[in-house]
């Protein structure tokens, strides 16, 4: 059984002011739940960089090299056509369809990777910790080890302006 | 932290995140108004007439068109164009404005790109259509098949088979991606079990973790720069389907920045259209302010001035070309039969968005909208002026000949007005049609409240 508390605030500028306080105090805040992307959070929580951007160029050359490939085969080995005396491997003809590929490719995979990391998808079953973090709040979510001592951490929160601590528990 | 003191906000009226989604989520609550009963009504009777105008031409065959055998495009090709024009100004908006940081596009940028799905859908009807046995529409794909013949790869239109599908899912994503913490918003705004359920599974079970939130930024800020070369691909392969033949009137090298200017030039103005009706049919004037209009204005002034260019180019380069075919094209696209077509195109295209240098009519929601109107029309004539004229009269005199649409061809285009225009009508019940998420992440830096608030 895993214990945590919730808290939240009201605005985004207070939230990361309390968040450093808190941080500060030794607390280790697990996430922060909010209605929209708070410029600054990633840094507070000490958030990596994401590597989406690694799958999308790796999804991106695979498309490339498929559409590309692809087409070379066709028109060299498969079915080789003369159209008017061309060359039958004709790069340039094949570049739209090589790009359009790429992106094609690299949207895609991207997207799945960002839904799979997150574990994120049509009917995932998730959490929600408070009903208007869509809305209006900021809700911090501290977990809870063994030796945690709640009320000291409930302190710490009350002391940073925190509103709505609540302890709970999740089986 | 300094406020700008010259910048109009951007989210008119004092408001806090709440009141930003109980504004965002009123049109889709309670019962739709008798105006939105009248317009589905309107919108679903052309789609009808469009259902019966396709049970035609599967029917019967394209011998129900005006087509002849001297002109094989015509209505068709020419709705395609104007559709996929349209549907460009969704990706501008959504991508290349996020690319360039204009912070004013986080509230048309969710209608905008619906509207890009829509008329994707439009257009990849006519040319299907077109084939007219639709059922063998997959012929068109490369797949393996007994025949052990795959398609030409050389072909400008095979090139736009894999341009408008990538075009139109990648759209989708960028779009979808950008909607699920909405969807979040109305599941949790949700006060009915079932609606709950539809969209808790719609919204992908979205949280709005700061891990989340960080991952969903980068997504988007790299689907955006995928988006932007992609839409410009689009249109450019397009113009292929004419640039590389060998009509005059068709074979120039201007065709692709020409036919991309022209398409974000349509698509701002049909954006304008529906925009300037909904947000006062929604109420969220405060949110599409006029300042927002007039930026959209603006941008109608650059890309109707490139299109007038283009214009004037495409003139003198015939002439300065001094071969007799192009020269004849041109003089009979401007004096000949089809001559009508030609100013109506060029008063729409080049004239009227010039109205908006002026302040006073860039600014006035009456005027916009009939220039909007104007350009749409402008637009579409750009297209059949192309199309039509280029191929009436070329090198054989004796193949010339005119071109007219019969009720069926008018039928699968206003049949494609009434699909496009009834998705529209059902996507503003359906869906936020303003992007809550990032209205909330620019309302501090550029709400009115705010700078109240600092002077506490």
């Amino acid at each position: 059984m895993n214990k945590y508390i919730t808290a939240f605030y009201n605005d985004e500028e207070d939230l990361l002011k309390g968040l450093k306080q808190i941080k500060a105090k030794g607390v280790n805040v697990a996430d922060v739940l909010s209605p929209f992307p708070v410029h600054g959070l990633d840094t507070v929580l000490g958030l990596k960089r994401s590597k989406l951007t690694r799958v999308a160029f790796t999804g991106g050359a695979i498309g490339a090299l498929l559409g590309f490939g692809f087409q070379a085969w066709v028109f060299t080995k498969a079915y080789p056509l003369n159209f008017g005396g061309k060359p039958f491997l004709s790069v340039p003809s094949f570049m739209p369809v090589t790009f359009e590929l790429a992106v094609l490719f690299a949207a895609f995979s991207m997207v799945f990777a960002f839904l799979i990391h997150n574990k994120l998808g049509p009917g995932a079953k998730t959490v929600i910790h408070d009903e208007r973090i869509t809305d209006d709040r900021f809700l911090l979510v501290i977990n809870l080890d063994e030796d945690d001592d709640p009320h000291s951490i409930e302190d710490v929160l009350a002391e940073a302006g925190a509103h709505g601590i609540t302890l709970k528990k999740q089986n | 932290m300094y406020v700008s003191p010259i910048r109009e906000p951007l989210i008119k009226g004092s408001k806090d995140y709440s009141q930003v989604t109980k504004d965002i989520l009123a049109p889709m609550a309670g019962k739709p108004s008798k105006y939105w009963y009248m317009g589905i009504t309107l919108a679903g009777s052309a789609a009808l007439f469009g259902a019966w105008a396709t049970f035609m031409t599967v029917y019967y065959g394209i011998g129900t068109w005006g087509l002849n055998k001297t002109i094989g495009w015509a209505w068709d090709i020419t709705n395609f164009v104007w559709w996929v024009g349209i549907g460009h100004a969704g990706t501008f908006i959504s991508a290349i404005l996020l690319l360039f940081r204009q912070r004013w596009r986080t509230s048309i940028n969710r209608s905008a790109e619906a509207m890009t799905l829509m008329a994707i859908a439009c257009a990849g009807f006519f040319p299907l259509i077109h084939m007219g046995r639709l059922l063998l529409g997959f012929f068109i794909l490369p797949y393996p098949n007994t025949r052990d013949l795959w398609v030409n790869f050389n072909s400008p239109l095979l090139w736009d088979v894999f341009a408008i599908t990538t075009y139109l899912l990648v759209s989708l994503i960028f779009w979808y991606i950008g909607l699920i913490p909405d969807l979040g918003t109305v599941r949790d705004k949700a006060t009915n079990k079932i609606r709950k359920a539809i969209y808790g599974f719609l919204s992908f079970g979205w949280t709005g973790s700061a891990r989340h939130w960080s991952r969903h930024e980068t997504v988007s800020l790299i689907l955006a720069g995928l988006a932007a070369p992609l839409v410009l691909s689009v249109h450019t392969i397009v113009s292929f389907d004419f640039a590389t033949s060998v009509i005059p009137g068709w074979h120039t090298t201007i065709f692709p920045p020409y036919f991309v200017s022209g398409a974000v030039f349509s698509g701002f103005a049909m954006v304008l259209t529906l925009l300037i009706v909904a947000r006062k049919a929604l109420n969220l004037e405060d949110y599409i302010t006029v300042g927002h209009i007039e930026n959209m204005n603006k941008v109608i002034i650059i890309t109707g001035s490139i299109v007038g260019i283009a214009y004037i180019t495409e003139f003198f380069i015939a002439w300065y070309s001094g071969v007799e075919y192009e020269m004849y094209a041109f003089i009979n696209r401007a004096t000949g039969p089809y001559a009508w077509a030609y100013w109506i195109m060029m008063t729409c295209n080049v004239i009227t968005p010039q109205l908006f240098w002026f302040k006073k009519i860039r600014t006035n929601l009456v005027a916009t909208f009939i220039i909007s109107i104007f350009v749409n029309i402008g637009m579409w004539f750009e297209r059949f002026v192309i199309v039509v004229t280029s191929l009436h009269r070329d090198y054989l005199p004796s193949s010339w000949t005119m071109y007219k649409p019969t009720i069926v061809e008018v039928g699968l285009y206003v049949g494609t007005l009434g699909v496009f225009f009834t998705l529209f009508l059902l996507f503003i019940r359906v869906f936020p049609v303003i992007a809550i998420a990032e209205v909330k992440s620019v309302l501090k830096a550029t709400g009115e409240n705010k700078k109240d608030h600092h002077h506490e």
